[in-house]
Formats: C-alpha cells, structure tokens, sequence
C-alpha cells in the first residue's frame, strides 16, 4: 500500500500550488471571474507551459500522465485556488480526442495550451443522463450539420474548438447512435450565449442551426461515459481541494474568533461539529482515492467509483459548505470572504455532471448489473 | 382535541383572502413569488395598503392601532399573506420597536413614534450586533455618555439590515460599564441624519446589499429618545426577542415556498418522467412534508399555549431552530431541482422589468441566490446554536 503521490506526480503538484500561491490569489481570481471573458488566457498558458495540461493526458497522447491520480493532483489544486479556466472540458473533450483516430495533431495543440477545448453534452432537458442527447446530426453530400441545444457547458465560450455529442440515429435515452463531433464556433453557424454563473466561472448554451461539423466518432456512448468518469475524478478532486480550504479556514477562525471571552472554538456544540466535518471530508477524500485508482478499471467497477465518489462528494460538500458558513457566523454570508466563494463553489459542483441522487441511484443501478 | 379552526375563524380567513384579492398588487405579488429584488417603494406601497386597512402592525393593541386579533387569526394573517406571495412585512419598526415602546415607552414616545411606524414616516433598522459582539451580545461596546440633555454616541454597529434605507435606528448602547456587563445597557433611538452617523454597505455572499455597517462618531442623541429606564435596555431587548410573533416559525413562507418547490419538482423531467416521481426526489419531498406538516402543529400548539401574550424563550427557540431549517431545506431542494440549471447566475434578471430571454426555465434565475441568501436564517436572530443553548438550559435544565 502506498497512499502517497509519485515523485513526478507531487513535484507537479507542489508547482502548480506555488504558482497559484503566488500569481492566482482570490483578489486575482475574482478579477478574472468577472472580466468579460470569464477566464484569463494569460494564466491558461503559463499553466499549459508548467506542464499542466499535459499531465491529464497519457504518453501516447502527447502527455505525459493522464492516470485518475495524475487527473487528481491537478483538479485538487484547482480547487484550493478556485480556477475558473477551461480545464474540465479540455479535459473531457481531450480524452475523447485521445481515444479516437486522426485527432494526434489537434491534440498536441491542446496540450501545447494553444487550444481550450469545450465538452458540449449536457441538454436543457437530460438532467444528467448521458444518453438523453436529442441534439440531431445529419449528413448531407458527405457534410454533417447539427440542430438542437446544449446547456450550461462550462466555460463554453474560451473554447476554440468543441465537442459536441448529437444523435445519428436512435431517440433520446438510447445508448447507441449517438456520435460526437468537433465543431468551430467561428465558422460553424452555431451561436453561443455565455452567461456568469453563481460560483464565478462561466457557461454557456450552445445553439446549433444546422451547424457544420466533423464527426469523429460513430456510437461514442462509451466514449462519453469514460470520459465522464475522469470529469468525475476532477470535479471530485476539485471538491476535495475546497473543502481542505474550507476546513483550514473555519479550524482558524473557531480559535480566533471569541464570544462570551473564549474562542468558540471552546464550544462543545462547535467541537463535535467540527470534528465530524473533518472525518467526512477524509471519507470524500477516500472516495476520490478510489474514484481515482477505478480509471483503469473495467466498466462496471469503474462507473460505480465514480459516481459512488460523486455521491459521497455531493453529500459531504453541502455539509461542509453550509457548516462552514455557519460556523462563521454573519462574517461568512459576505463577498468580502474568500469562504463565501468556495461555498458558492462546492455547491454547484454538486450541479456538475449528476448530483448525489443522480449517482446514487446510478450506483444501485450499476450494483444490479454487477 | 380539535385541531379544525372555528367557522368565525374560517370566516376571518374568507375575508383575508378576498382582502389579498382586492388589494395586493399582482406586480408586488409576481416579484415576490419569482423571488425578484424588491424596492425600498414596494414595501412601502404593501405596508401603506395593510395600514389603510387597519392590518400594518397586527398585533399591536387595539388603542395604538392593532386591529385586536385573535392569536388564530394572526396566524391565519401570516399564512394567508404568504400564500398569496406578498411582501412580508418589514419587522423592525412593526414587530420590534412597537411593542418595546408600547410596554415599555414613555407617552411622549408612543404618541411620536408609533403613528409614524404606522403611516410610512419613519423607516427603522436595528441597531444591536456589532463587530465584536454577535451572540454574545450583552458585551457590547458603542457608548452612549450623557451630556447635559444628550448622550453623546460613539462605536460601531454592523449588519444592519435595511439600514440604507431607514432614517431611524433603534439602538443598544453601553451606558455604564461597573457591574454585570446586562445591566450597563441602554435602549436608545436615534436619527441616521445626524451628524456622525455614517452608513456603509456590506455585500452578501449572493452579491447583494442587504446590510450594513454603521458608525456613530460623537453623535448627539437628545435624551428624550432613552427608552424606559437608562441600563435597563437588556430587559427591553430580551422582551423583544421574546415578543410573541406568530411568524417565528415561518410557516406561512415556507407553505408557499414547498408548494412552488412541488410545482417545480412537477414541471423538471428527469428520464421523461416529472422529477416528483423520481424515488430519491420524492422521498426528500415527502419528509419535507411531513416535517412541515409536524412544524404547523407545533407551531398551534405554542401559539395556543401562549394565549396571545409571549410565547416563552425556549418554545421561540424550537420554533426558531425547526423553522429555519425546513425554509433552509426548502431553497436547497428547489436548488437541487433544477439540476445543472441552478448555476447560471444572470443577476439582471431578478430585477422588474427584465426582458432578456431566461436562462433554462423561468424559475431558475432566483434559485441558487435564495438558497445562499437563506443560510443566514440560521444566523441571525439569536444563531441556531444560541437557540439550542437555551433550550439545553431552561427546558432540559443542564
Ligand atoms: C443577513 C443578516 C442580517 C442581520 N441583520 C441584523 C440586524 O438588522 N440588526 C442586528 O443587530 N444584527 C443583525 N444581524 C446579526 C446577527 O444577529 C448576528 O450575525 C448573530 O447574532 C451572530 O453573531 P456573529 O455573526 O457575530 O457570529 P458569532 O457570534 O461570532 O458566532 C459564530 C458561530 O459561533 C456560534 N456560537 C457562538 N456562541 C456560541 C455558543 N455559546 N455555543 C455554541 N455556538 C456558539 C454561532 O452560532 C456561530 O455559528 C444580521 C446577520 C445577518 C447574517
């Protein structure tokens, strides 16, 4: 048993934590999250060029990891400092691309941080279920054109190129006929409307016209929920990462903060609070362990790790959001407190791809199969 | 037992309701059902409405202008007024300051101030927590020291709900610091216009301002606006916080957030069936439910024990602690049902007058917001934890 990161993997981590220590403080952040553009290509860069990028994809992809640890490491960083750039649908559209044929030179440049990517799937009305795509593909004199709407795809806007799941054949909540395609908002007739969201990243609604695009894969079902399982990684890691931050702050302030002459930490009310907060993030943190090793695992065992970890991240993530805010007081309702939006954040993690219902349920399903 | 309201009640009820018909504007009414920003103006148009009527501070005295209910009819008020989506009626000046002048003001003060409270004239915030002193609130620090026919006022206050619009605070201040540190406090009102009485915003976490800091520098208050007895301002505050209201609990407010929560739930679709119908979905409903169900009771049953006076510390307590929390779980489930919908953040949109096309459904844009904006219920007012401390002491005595 080993529970520790491998060198190359913790040397990333520490690097990656130094560099958003020192150059993506909160003040920094949360100038980005409310410029225009939502999202800072300038840190995106230096973030590709620290190697960043390249450790979610494998070797024979152009990367250099692309492991649920290697996955982890990155998205818990993310989490501590509250990255708002594109990097989950660059990672679920890169490790679509990486499993597909033709797509090396595309992905390259992923990796080079020259092109964010987007994973256009979610629909107004799928609710989380990966084979409700409506959004129609058809071909006509060997162009594909697509027509339906995406919904809330993160950081929609920043990405060059998108992936996009429409049905070749088949009906909404069937597995098979779904393709996946790449699409070019510029030249593809398609309209993007991006839109703030609460946590200060931003999304938006793909609008497809019968916008062109190029398929890439026929039947890309599996592809989609193997890629979904490492969006699951991340966002799980993520969450692990803001609920450390959330733990450290409200730890400090119950020693600082005193009312009736003692820090209220003193309370037994607060104590036990506190202490099952703690334990509850370790059980999050050894779901996300096991989400993370069950990557290379076969379907079944590998689906149910990831949603049993999405589960266990979305019940633990309201706890300790909203007991760290009440733990706070007043003072943790407010802007001006960094908590405040690392609350805002792991709640709506909880609204990213399936929230703890969805994937309890998914888990049950799953177990019958098994 | 007869849990059933007697037919001059159920009565009473027709007449509230045909009332909320006539007079509370739908504009009003829609804004507040879509959980949209309302102005300092609509308030003020609601409270001028139930004032005409006779209806504003509804459990004040008959002589002082309360309409002289029953505790059964306030309660059947609050509910109705809540299903019916009108604002609810600003606390300060009608539920807290009211009731402290009438019981405890001068004749001076009541005849001033309480028709002001009732047409319009004054708008009241309330001055008690500050920096340092939140829960434990008697150890509070701005200083109010006599000169002559004035206090001279000095410290600070914060989360000052409202306080950007009010022109009148009511204020705990240290008027001695010998003795218990309860019995130096004095209950004194001031006017936010005068000089050295700065305001200052504090944003919320969902990007709103709803409270405030407030500074007193060497403010110049006449002693006329002592409350009572000076150093006996913590009996008046206590008596306030123990005031019976018939809303402690909520009830009315949470009935109309539940039953848009089930519209809701009716409406999303989760794989092509209504979310109502998903087991998991359904089953937090239920216990939402029943929870709310239980709580009405609970909530009878104090209000009947009370016999229209206070209703004791430790029953406000449990209708305090139980209360909030199923509003609490309320906007977290109306959250959860709108699955990815509930991020989007498009703050134009929770204002009148919006017509940009929503993001996902109509409901969406104030769900996540209410849900933030709602985790202060369980802070403020005597935080839940206080609530348990005082039940733990005066009901299980350890
Ligand atoms: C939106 C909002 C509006 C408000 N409006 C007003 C207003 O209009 N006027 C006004 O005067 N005040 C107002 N308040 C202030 C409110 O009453 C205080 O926030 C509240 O009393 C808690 O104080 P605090 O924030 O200083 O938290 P603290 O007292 O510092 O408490 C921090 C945490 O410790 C817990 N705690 C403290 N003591 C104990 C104990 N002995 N045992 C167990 N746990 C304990 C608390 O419950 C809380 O979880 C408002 C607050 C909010 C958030």
């Amino acid at each position: 048993m080993d529970f520790n990161h491998s060198e190359d993997r913790q040397m990333l981590a520490d690097t990656l934590a130094r560099y958003l220590q020192q150059r993506y403080p909160t003040g920094v952040r949360h100038k980005i999250s409310s410029s225009d553009t939502g999202w800072s290509s300038e840190h995106w860069s230096a973030l590709a060029e620290l190697g960043v990028v390249g450790a979610l994809f494998p070797e024979e992809a152009g990367g250099f990891g692309g492991s649920g640890f290697d996955i982890a490491a990155v998205f818990e960083q993310f989490g501590k400092a509250l990255v708002v750039e594109p990097f989950l649908g660059t990672l679920l559209a890169g490790r679509i691309l990486s499993k597909v044929q033709g797509q090396k030179q595309l992905l390259e440049e992923v990796i080079a941080g020259t092109v964010p990517l987007a994973f256009a799937h979610e629909e107004p009305q799928s609710r989380y279920d990966l084979a409700q795509v409506a959004v129609r593909a058809e071909q006509n004199g060997g162009v594909w054109t697509l027509s339906g709407c995406k919904a809330v795809v993160p950081q929609l806007e920043a990405a060059n190129q998108i992936l996009v799941s429409a049905r070749i054949a088949g009906t909404p909540g069937e597995e098979s006929g779904i393709g996946l395609f790449l699409t070019d908002v510029a030249s593809s007739g398609s309209q993007v409307r991006g839109y703030p969201l609460v946590d200060g990243g931003r999304g938006g609604e793909l609008i497809l016209a019968g916008s062109r695009a190029t398929l890439i894969a026929e039947n890309g079902y599996s592809l989609i929920e193997d890629a979904v399982a490492t969006g699951l990684v991340a966002l799980s890691w993520e969450a692990i990462g803001v609920m450390d931050v959330l733990k450290a702050a409200t730890l400090d302030y119950l020693r600082t903060r005193k009312q009736f002459g003692v820090p209220i930490g003193k309370f037994q009310a607060l104590q036990h609070r506190m202490a099952n907060m703690s334990l509850e993030i370790e059980q999050a943190r050894s779901a996300g362990i096991n989400a993370a090793a069950a990557l290379d695992e076969t379907r079944v065992a590998r689906e149910r790790a990831v949603s049993a970890a999405k589960f266990t991240i979305g019940r633990v993530g309201t706890l300790v959001a909203e007991e760290a805010i009440q733990l706070h007081g007043g003072i943790g309702m407010t802007w001006e407190l960094p908590l405040s939006h690392y609350a805002k954040r792991l709640t709506m993690i909880g609204h990213q791809l399936g929230d703890e219902d969805h994937h309890l349920d998914r888990f049950v399903a799953l177990g019958r199969v098994a | 037992m007869d849990l059933r309201f007697a037919p001059e009640e159920e009565a009473f009820r027709e007449e509230v309701r045909t009332f909320l018909k006539e007079k509370l504007p739908t504009r009003i009414a829609e804004k507040v059902r879509q959980g949209k920003r309302l102005t300092k103006q609509d308030h003020e148009t609601w409270h001028a409405i139930l004032n005409e009527r006779g209806w504003l501070a509804n459990h004040w005295p008959k002589e002082y202008g309360g309409p002289g209910w029953s505790v059964a009819q306030a309660y059947i008020f609050d509910v109705e007024t809540a299903l019916a989506h009108a604002p609810r009626i600003i606390p300060f000046a009608v539920s807290m300051l009211g009731p402290v002048l009438i019981k405890y003001g001068s004749e001076a003060q009541k005849s001033h101030w309480l028709p002001r409270i009732l047409d319009g004239t004054d708008w009241w915030c309330q001055g008690y927590s500050e920096p340092g002193s939140g829960s434990d609130l008697a150890s509070l620090k701005t200083s109010a020291v006599r000169d002559g026919d004035h206090y001279i006022v000095n410290g600070q206050k914060t989360w000052t709900t409202l306080a950007q619009h009010a022109n009148m605070i009511f204020c705990l201040v240290r008027t001695s610091t010998t003795g218990k540190k309860q019995e130096g406090i004095s209950f004194l009102l001031i006017d936010m216009n005068t000089p050295g009485v700065e305001v200052r915003p504090i944003v919320l976490l969902d990007g709103e301002r709803e409270v405030n800091e407030v500074f007193f520098t060497d403010v110049r208050v006449p002693v006329a606006n002592l409350v009572g007895e000076e150093n006996k301002g913590w009996t008046y505050a206590k008596y306030l916080l123990t005031y019976e209201r018939t809303n402690i609990a909520g009830v009315g407010g949470s009935m109309a957030a539940f039953k848009e929560l089930q519209r809701i739930a009716a409406t999303e679709r989760k794989n092509g069936k209504p979310l109502a119908e998903d087991p998991l979905f359904a089953a937090r409903l239920a216990r939402l439910e029943i929870d709310l169900e239980n709580m009405k009771t609970t909530n009878l049953r104090v209000l009947a024990a009370s016999g229209g006076g206070a209703a004791s510390l430790e029953f406000s307590a449990m209708l305090k602690i139980r209360g909030t929390e199923i509003r609490q779980e309320i906007t977290s489930l109306t959250r959860r049902a709108l699955g990815p919908y509930a991020q989007p953040f498009i703050s134009e949109a929770l204002d009148e007058g919006f017509n940009g096309e929503p993001v996902g459904p109509e409901y969406a844009a104030s769900a996540a917001v209410d849900y933030f904006n709602n985790r202060k219920l369980s802070i403020f007012g005597g935080s839940n934890e206080v609530q348990r401390e005082i039940i733990t002491k005066a009901i299980l005595e350890l």
